[in-house]
């Protein structure tokens, strides 16, 4: 899946026959990055960061993730499964995670390294970062691709405190294809590593990755695809074999808390849900925090739980894991001295200014003048009815020669009442 | 661009600096100039609440410096170059409940601004002007 790579991937699209044209979706994204235009919700791609929520929000079912199918692991010879924390928080009674861990073995696979693994492994490294003052305070968790785009096109003044760690995800395929490789003495083309998703976000950052070049993940599943198959495995394990190896530090990463309580460092806030996490990439901005070291965001309510992906209700699936977790041994996985090269970023977050009104800053301050004289002729009434989300996103699409004035219904209607006044006269 | 700070009202204060921040954003400022405005203009938006009864903002933008103007119809300052020590405060003690009043308000605009003056006069109310410069633009 590696070679439709482009500038501009996205793993949430639209099924245009499906589209009504409503204003579900660009009432709710985040970026404002969905208009309709010709009856159809069309995604500006610069913008979009594939947190999901139009996937969530769509009573018609036209928003979609893209992600592979099962199948895609045939083309390797030794496979490798990687599953989320989030998987094990979807299933009832589920005491043993080792029969869940048998179970997806027997969907076809050759060996299942748990995320939650690396996930131990990122949190011990970030203990090791933090107290080496490496990061400027407060670090903000790089764990969350959608919220990770959401500063790289937003909060330009904030990528300096984004931890330069790889997520969980991107470390657990890398140690696997390196274990792997040393066990079977297999060369690493032959090790083909899936993960199981629960959400599109995931999906965009192992193809268009941020903190390294390529991403180590050959394929992307949902949980949502697997579930069925998995709940059926699960019945037909009698005696499991011992594969579970990560603690409750590792498992709590599926719900929203628990990157942060992981570095036992009482000076955290963890915040979830995409409106939630704006509101405190304002304020962390704005310098309103000044007793944090830690900042965990999640785009999604209750953390990865939450994805668009996963089956079970989040707060369910929060509290199940939370269950699976109590009796495990607190972490597993540790690094040595030294944070090891295939947990660190291979190049830092950039700056991409996809809001600007004009590279020159000159032509920018002119098109906002306009844009506030178009603003201020509006109704006001943000009724979507345009296609764009705010009668402010629509004088700014007019600005930037996308959309008319005349879209706007209530404009419409003054025009055509002055033209039947004027017909009246003659 | 103009701003109206409603008086006593903590849940709207910050509103007209954050709206000024989305602005800048937009038209490409320097993202360090952002950052200045905002925090500047936000400490001044707190104050206007806690000691005037809010007051009103006017924000002008050229490619080269921001300027604001705050002006309130509130008590005045009795004491201008004491207001501006870093941990003076006269907020009431409710307001340090809330975690505000920490007397760093006028230290901070004055921090993280390129030029800032304070006309006070008791009983009429208070003027701040400040401006950020652009200094990449």
């Amino acid at each position: 899946m590696k070679s439709d790579m482009e500038a501009y991937f996205h793993s949430v699209t639209l099924d245009s026959d499906a589209c009504k044209g409503c204003t579900h979706c660009v009432k709710r994204c985040p970026t404002e990055a969905i208009r309709v235009r010709d009856g159809k919700a069309k995604i500006i791609k610069e913008r979009c960061i594939d947190c999901g929520e139009c996937i969530r929000v769509c009573p018609h079912h036209a928003k979609q993730a893209i992600f592979d199918p099962l199948s895609a692991i045939d083309a390797f010879p030794y496979k490798i499964a990687l599953p989320a924390p989030a998987l094990y928080g979807q299933f009832n009674n589920l005491d043993d995670v080792d029969i869940l861990l048998e179970a997806i073995r027997m969907m076809g696979f050759d060996e299942v390294f748990e995320v939650a693994r690396a996930a131990e492994i990122v949190s011990d490294a970030t203990r090791h970062m933090m107290s080496g003052g490496m990061v400027v305070r407060p670090v903000i968790s790089s764990a969350c691709p959608a919220v990770l785009r959401l500063i790289q096109v937003r909060f330009p003044e904030l990528i300096p405190h984004v931890l330069p760690l790889c997520a969980p995800i991107e470390v657990a395929a890398r140690m696997a294809k390196r274990e792997a490789a040393a066990r079977t003495g297999r060369p690493a083309a032959e090790i083909g590593v899936v993960f199981i998703s629960p959400c599109p976000a995931k999906v965009t950052a192992v193809k268009r990755p941020m903190g390294s070049k390529v991403s180590a993940v050959d394929a992307v599943v949902a949980v949502r695809d697997v579930y069925p198959k998995l709940i059926r495995l699960m019945k037909q394990v009698k005696a499991p074999e011992e594969l579970a190896s990560s603690g409750r530090m590792g498992l709590g990463w599926g719900s929203s808390g628990g990157e942060a309580a992981a570095l036992l460092n009482d000076r955290y806030l963890a915040a979830d849900g995409i409106e939630n996490v704006i509101k405190v990439l304002e304020d962390l901005e704005d310098d309103k925090f000044t007793d944090l070291d830690f900042v965990e965001l999640n785009a999604c309510s209750a953390g990865c739980v939450g994805g668009v992906l996963n089956v079970e209700n989040p707060y369910v699936a929060k509290a199940k894991l939370k269950r699976i977790r109590k009796y495990l041994p607190v972490s597993c996985n540790h690094i040595g001295d030294e944070v090891p090269r295939e947990v660190k970023y291979d190049q830092m977050v950039e700056y991409q200014p996809v809001m600007e009104l004009d590279a020159d800053l000159g032509k920018a301050m002119e098109k906002m003048m306009r844009m506030q004289e178009i603003e201020a002729s509006l109704p006001g009434l943000d009724c979507g009815s345009c296609g764009a989300p705010t009668c402010r996103a629509l004088a700014e699409d007019v600005v930037r020669g996308f959309a008319s004035e005349d879209d706007c219904i209530y404009r419409m209607r003054e025009k055509l009442y002055a033209q039947k006044g004027e017909d009246e006269k003659k | 661009m103009h701003y109206v700070v409603p008086p006593d009202d903590f849940t709207r204060a910050g509103e007209a600096s954050s709206a000024v921040k989305k602005t800048l954003k937009q038209i490409g400022m320097n993202p360090d100039v952002i950052r200045r405005v905002a925090i500047a203009m936000y400490e001044g938006e707190i104050n206007m609440v806690i000691h005037a009864h809010g007051g009103e903002i006017t924000v002008d933008v050229a490619p080269d410096r921001v300027d604001m103007v705050l002006a309130d119809e509130g008590p005045g300052i009795a004491d201008i170059e004491r207001a501006m020590q870093a941990g003076y405060s006269t907020a009431p003690e409710e307001v340090r409940n809330l975690g505000f009043g920490a007397g760093m308000g006028l230290p901070n605009m004055k921090k993280y601004t390129d030029e800032m003056t304070v006309e006070s006069t008791l009983g009429v109310g208070t003027t701040v002007r400040m401006s950020v410069f652009n200094h990449a633009g």
